[in-house]
């Protein structure tokens, strides 16, 4: 029997340590770095420490797991519920042994007073206190794991093909369910011929679903319901080759996120427009989840969701349920980048389980499902322009950004916002999506304002109201555009200027961890050598450094061949794991820039496989090189979403530099260069 | 009844010979460890060996596998121990969601026995029918040429 001893912490009698964390592992290592931090507090042994998955049954709220906000959040809190029950622990040792709690030492898990040693599983036993009653950490937390490059946690099982994935979750009677989508998003369903008896037909409005007692059947049997379903279709998307004047024609709301006094100086005046196709979140594995209907009437559901709890109280209001009566419990999926289909496809398991007779419905979504109704990240559209002075600085900058919101995550704007639900016979439809406040480093202007010292700056948003396409969270929001655009733009002044692209950067820029991180990508990549491209943003404008060098080869295609990158995120708690994060967002970003764009016509999204929707592959992919730039002192931030935007502008100044064609308008395509020296 | 090996182990198939082999493996047999990515033998997260080569099993129908010899994740190296390929991966921390991986060692095994000492260029040859999203591709690569290092000793 284990001894709980915080609403996070338990210890078993083998002395096994069990955390349960609010936050979830998306595939960015987020519950290694958590797991160094805990065993850290306590004085443990990493390998003593479990990591168990967030749940809304015995977990705490921690919201989303989103942001690059995991370690900066979730870590103190942690480390505090960690550090009491290590100081609880203490003090028993030093009862029963008659010193004082200041005499008692931890370390890998061993309680120590001159030859008395003690384990917490001897001491668990007898230690009952609520963490918060429970006397402030005693002694002094020594750094073990923090700071190290531990192995993530999670990597053995995958790489030995062991069931670890919500795809492998085999519950007791498992059933296997598939859901038949409308084949647009403004379709109906219109009529369902009468299904065959062996059929096992779930329908709640333009919501169609079939069971099956495996995957193979379950798929045969979608195969026949698609023959029995009839459609009403209606052309309700923009045009595609447009999306401009679809983006500025609102209506809008306005984000004034830096308003200048006075008017703008008297000077040359420079100017250019900047946009980005709507992107798909293109995750390797399709969305996937389990449900159960008990006869109580409550309901479990395993999902990959990064917010437990969100999740929760969407399902409830959807299905009718005191939230109470839901548990939901986090497994990990393939590679989340943002809000993509995990909470929707929670709905449909809970749908197709509800019809199920009590037996658990496993549902995974199909690819072409995945391309085209999962929420893409918002195609943008900006105008920058500056007022410059004779040496070419400027003196005053307006930044005009239009986008649809960047969130429409379950329950934000007031609705569930779960794809099913818009299909029920009673729907519950979603709205245009939002943006985060301004606190949480906005959405559609997320890094418009630059960090530069510019005399005098106007920076606008313009959210689109109304919108046919369902757009949410996808790594780094409106990050990408805004970087891309703001540094692809300082990169056409300094070349205006004839000044140097970094010294440029630098004459207008003060923050000297800023300065630092163009200096070491810079040194790093051999600046100063032709063809060369820089881009650098402080993510949010609070959130990690980072500046990248990209070296590009443009023949038939742009094609990257290394890309370098600096970073600080303030203190390291993982080196590789920083490493990682950042080499992967790198090479993502690539990927964006170079090649990604979903498509449609005015009646569908045409971009369903991966020959419509193609990823960067191997052949590809560029070298990464990371420069660590190490503040000890200073609190960790999240490293996820940082080298988007710099990525993308290094990129397309590489190709500026290399071949004196300026894009402006992403992917940059063979055909985008061809139209840019039209 | 369809007869095939899996994993050195003869095997008889009760599912319909029509079914993908992924479904078999996954569903009747257990072997979780080859996944699903796309259905359309375009992403490579289902590769499994046939015969020593490596063939998306999403399309390849049971009866295709009939008397051969299949090869999943879970068999590319004998009981609990780990192909060079897979040591190689974990070293390199060359994964961050895994996803894309057991499609990823497979196409690595099925390179290195046939070619024990290929170039980065071969490697990235062999890898490049997968995808990996999250992107992990460069320490893949590595790992690879590492294994290879190992696997010639």
């Amino acid at each position: 029997m284990s001894e709980r001893l915080a609403e996070r912490v338990s210890i078993g009698p083998d002395g096994v340590i069990c955390v349960i964390a609010g936050k979830v592992e998306l595939g960015q290592g987020v519950l290694t770095a958590l797991a160094q931090i805990a065993a850290d507090a306590l004085g443990a042994d990493l390998a003593q420490v479990r990591m168990v998955a967030a749940r809304t049954d015995g977990g705490p709220d921690e919201g989303l797991t989103a942001g690059s906000l995991s370690i900066q959040r979730a870590g103190p809190p942690l480390r505090e519920a960690c550090a009491r029950v290590r100081a609880a622990c203490a003090a028993e040792a030093a009862r029963r042994w008659g010193v004082s709690p200041g005499e008692v030492t931890v370390r890998r898990g061993e309680f120590r007073a001159g030859d008395l040693t003690a384990t917490y599983a001897d001491l668990a036993k007898a230690v009952d206190l609520p963490a918060e009653e429970a006397p402030a950490d005693a002694g002094t937390e020594q750094n073990v794991y923090v700071g190290t490059s531990v192995p993530r946690l999670d990597l053995p099982d995958k790489v030995a093909g062991r069931p670890r994935f919500i795809h492998d979750l085999r519950l007791p009677g498992q059933l296997h369910g598939r859901v038949l989508r409308p084949p647009s998003p403004g379709a109906r369903l219109a009529r369902l011929s009468p299904p065959p008896q062996d059929l096992r037909v779930v329908r709640d409005g333009s919501f169609l679903g079939v069971l099956g007692e495996s995957e193979a059947e379950a798929d045969r049997a979608l195969g026949r319901l698609r023959r029995l379903a009839e459609w009403d279709e209606r052309d309700t998307l923009p045009d595609e080759n447009d999306l401009d004047t679809f983006l500025r024609a609102g209506p809008h709301e306005t984000i004034p996120v830096r308003v200048a006094d006075g008017e703008p100086p008297e000077g040359q005046v420079i100017e250019a427009t900047y946009s980005r196709p709507f992107l798909a979140h293109a995750s390797i594995a399709p969305s996937c989840a389990a449900a159960r209907w008990n006869a109580d009437g409550t309901l479990e559901v395993w999902t990959h969701s990064q917010g437990v709890y969100l999740l929760r109280r969407a399902l409830a209001e959807v299905l009718g349920l005191d939230h109470d009566r839901v548990a939901v419990r986090h497994v990990e999926g393939a590679g989340c980048y943002g809000h993509n289909g995990a909470d929707d496809v929670a709905l449909d398991a809970a749908l197709l389980a509800r019809a199920s007779g009590g037996r658990p419905v496993h549902v995974r979504w199909s690819r072409a499902d995945e391309l085209t109704w999962a929420p893409f990240g918002s195609a943008m559209s900006a105008d920058v322009s500056a007022v410059v002075d004779e040496a070419g600085s400027v003196r005053s900058w307006q930044y005009d950004v239009w986008s649809q919101g960047h969130i429409s995550r379950p329950t934000y704007g007031g609705r569930p916002g779960l794809l099913a639900g818009a299909h029920l016979e009673r729907p519950w439809t979603y709205g245009a999506p939002t943006d985060p406040p301004p606190q949480a480093g906005w959405g559609s202007a997320r890094n418009a304002d630059p960090i530069y010292d510019f005399p005098r700056a106007q920076v606008t948003g313009h959210r689109l109201t109304e919108t046919p396409i369902r757009s949410s969270a996808l790594r780094s929001l409106g990050a990408f555009m805004n970087v891309f655009a703001i540094e692809s733009f300082m990169d056409e002044l300094a070349l205006a200027a004839g000044r140097d692209p970094l010294e440029y950067r630098l004459d207008h820029l003060s923050d000297p961890r800023a300065r630092e991180v163009l200096r070491r990508a810079a040194d790093a990549a051999g600046w100063g050598r032709p063809g060369l491209g820089i881009g650098f943003a402080r993510y949010k404008g609070f959130g990690a450094y980072c500046a990248a060098v990209a070296e590009i080869e443009a023949e038939q295609d742009v094609r990257v061949r290394r890309l370098t990158l600096a970073v600080d995120v303030g203190q390291v708690i993982n080196p590789d794991g920083v490493r990682n994060q950042i080499e992967g967002g790198a090479v993502q970003a690539t990927s964006w820039t170079l090649k990604e764009r979903v498509r449609f016509d005015r009646r569908a999204i045409t971009s369903r496989d991966w020959e419509s929707y193609p990823i960067l592959r191997f052949s590809e992919t560029p070298e990464v090189a990371v420069e660590l730039v190490e503040h000890p002192d200073t609190p960790p931030v999240g490293s996820g979403e940082a080298a988007q935007g710099p990525v993308a502008a290094a990129i397309a100044n590489a190709v500026a530099a290399s071949i004196e064609v300026r894009v402006r308008d992403l992917p940059i395509t063979r055909d985008a260069i061809i139209r840019a020296i039209g | 009844m369809t007869r095939l090996t899996v994993n050195g182990t003869p095997m008889e198939a009760v599912s319909d010979p029509g079914t993908p082999l992924l479904d078999v493996l996954r569903g009747e047999m257990g072997l979780t460890g080859t996944r699903f990515g796309c259905g359309l033998e375009a992403c490579g997260a289902c590769f499994v060996l046939l015969d020593g080569r490596p063939v998306a099993s999403c399309t390849t129908p049971l009866s295709v596998a009939e008397g051969r010899d299949v090869v999943t994740i879970e068999g590319l190296a004998p009981g609990d121990e780990l192909h060079p390929v897979q040591r190689a991966i974990l070293d390199e921390q060359a994964g961050q969601c895994g996803f894309c991986l057991s499609g990823i060692m497979v196409s690595a095994a099925a390179l290195l026995a046939r070619d024990p000492h290929p170039d980065e260029e071969a490697v990235v040859a062999a890898l490049d029918r997968n995808l990996c999203r999250c992107g992990v591709h460069r320490r893949v690569v590595r790992a690879v040429l590492k294994a290879a290092g190992e696997v010639t000793r």
